[in-house]
């Protein structure tokens, strides 16, 4: 297991710079923002959190659909699932989608500090909002693990993951940010949505790899 | 909620899709001329309902609008239902029913999401408010979308069927923390604007045109499923006999050479 | 009476989507039977019932 997490992690960091990518990505999103909604450095301390877990979000879900099409192509996929024997397929699973989280998904939660600073964030916004984040988006990959399991086999399945995944999220978002917002607003509770948000994500930790491995097996056979 | 429970019993007798399609045959008809009869009731009835005295005539939306939100809970947990005969059972009849309602189910989403934003917009004066019920019932719709998706991305019906069972059951394990969830954001973040008053409130007079709809639109609604479910099973055979015409076709092609 | 327009919107709406629906599946309908007949014949027969399931 150790083998298979360094094995993906290598992968993930060669393979065209995805952590860089994503990285990339998260900025162009955040920076798209002011020109939308106007240079309004109060309005955009105000929904500066909100505006970084979305970025967070979509740039989490940017790299999902490679998270099993890559070892499908090279058949590598195939030898994980004919091993379930030996060490159970959702483990695998769980696995994999670490080394993903490892790999792309904790380069943003690092850089989300800095790009709160563009958007005129107060210092305890950043900090609850970095902390969120970090808890929060392994429930994202998670849940992504299912969809883009679910969409191995198929050609083109990226689009098709982003519009099955990002509903199961809105769960993830509404306590990420409710969190996120607890830390700097007055009446509002920081710890409530914050361990809500943490159950969840150790919630999906069951449900998403099981989910996942049932896709994957069903895809295979 | 009786024919729920009933409809995993009667597939598990009816193992042979050949013996469906004959009861489907038979049993059409009938409800869809029972479904007639008690819409054609409830709607008499709902039309010489009293007017409330706060909502004025807007409350008769309510006739359709809770009918149509009830029933898009009930499509999912029936597609739920089947996922489960999907994934344990390997029941070919199971694919054929959540396949079937999944586009029902999001008709009748999207006709709670517009009959309840027609109402709210005189009432609340706005189309949409994000609030709890309207922000979950719009999920559902969502993942209703993506399961039809799915269903329709693959080739062969069975491997597309399993994918969308696993979908399904994860999307029925995020509705309760959907509801829950949003319903904790909204007492949150904004006041709760007052939606209709619970069940217990509702005055007899609009209850039991509410309640006779509630009955008309379920009749319809499995009127509606067994047909598609007919459709679909029509479907498949008439993949099987092309795939067979092509092998005829390729055997006789083959002898006299 | 606005109010009134908005009864008979929401109202004519469901009646157009149910309509739009029923009319969708009895057109599916008509084409797998048509299809059906067709195919049979042709002399074309499922050797079993069990045959579609494959």
């Amino acid at each position: 297991m150790n083998a298979l997490f360094i094995r993906d992690f290598r992968l993930a960091l060669r393979a065209g710079g995805g952590a860089l990518v994503g990285i990339l990505f998260f900025l162009a999103v955040i920076t798209v923002v002011p020109f939308g909604v106007g240079p309004d450095l109060a309005l955009l301390s105000r929904i500066g959190p909100a505006i970084l877990w979305i970025g967070a979000l979509l740039a989490a879900l940017l790299g999902l659909d490679r998270l099993f099409q890559a070892d499908r192509e090279d058949g590598s996929l195939d030898l994980l699932v004919m091993a379930a024997d030996r060490h159970m397929l959702s483990v695998t699973v769980l696995v994999k989608c670490l080394a993903h989280w490892t790999a792309s998904v904790l380069p943003l939660v690092a850089a989300a500090p800095l790009l709160g600073l563009f958007m005129n964030m107060p210092p305890t916004a950043i900090g609850g909002t970095a902390l969120t984040l970090l808890v929060g988006t392994p429930a994202i990959t998670l849940i992504g693990a299912v969809g883009a399991a679910l969409a191995v086999s198929l050609p083109r399945g990226g689009l098709l993951v982003s519009v099955i995944v990002l509903p199961l999220t809105v769960p993830v978002l509404i306590f990420g940010v409710s969190a996120a917002y607890g830390a700097t607003a007055k009446g509002a509770p920081f710890l409530a949505p914050f361990l809500i948000l943490a159950a969840i994500t150790l919630f999906f930790a069951v449900i998403g790899p099981l989910a996942a491995a049932a896709a994957l097996k069903l895809s295979t056979d | 909620m009786s024919e729920t429970t009933a409809q995993p019993l009667k597939l598990l007798d009816l193992a042979n899709p050949a013996r469906f399609l004959s009861l489907a045959g038979m049993l059409l008809p009938w409800l869809a001329g029972l479904s007639a009869l008690v819409l054609a009731i409830g709607l008499t009835m709902s039309i010489n309902a009293p007017d409330d005295y706060q909502q004025g005539m807007t409350v008769k939306i309510m006739f359709i609008h809770v009918p149509f939100a009830w029933l898009s809970m009930m499509c999912y947990t029936l597609m739920a239902l089947a996922a489960l005969g999907t994934l344990v059972w390997r029941h070919p009849l199971a694919d054929v029913c959540a396949k079937a309602a999944a586009p029902i189910g999001a008709a009748f989403t999207a006709l709670a999401l517009i009959t309840g934003s027609l109402w709210g917009k005189p009432m609340w004066g706005t189309w949409w408010v994000w609030d709890a019920r309207l922000t979950s019932v719009f999920v559902l719709f969502l993942m209703y979308l993506g399961i039809i998706a799915l269903s329709r991305a693959l080739d062969d019906p069975a491997k597309s069927a399993r994918a969308a069972a696993v979908l399904t059951l994860v999307g029925f394990v995020n509705i309760p923390i959907i509801k829950f969830s949003v319903d904790w954001w909204n007492t949150l973040h904004q006041p709760a604007s007052v939606l209709r008053a619970g069940g217990s409130a509702i005055d007899p007079s609009l209850l039991w045109p509410l309640l006779v709809m509630a009955l008309g639109f379920t009749l319809l609604f499995f009127t509606l499923h067994m047909m598609a479910m007919r459709n679909e099973i029509w479907r498949r055979r008439v993949i099987a006999m092309r795939r067979m015409a092509a092998r005829k076709a390729d055997q006789s092609e083959a002898q006299p050479a | 009476m606005s109010h009134l327009a908005f009864v008979l919107l929401s109202y004519g709406i469901s009646l157009a989507v149910l309509l739009g629906l029923v009319a969708w599946l009895l057109i599916d309908q008509r084409v797998q039977r048509m299809e059906l007949q067709r195919l049979e014949a042709q002399g074309i027969r499922r050797r079993s019932q069990k045959a579609q399931e494959t």
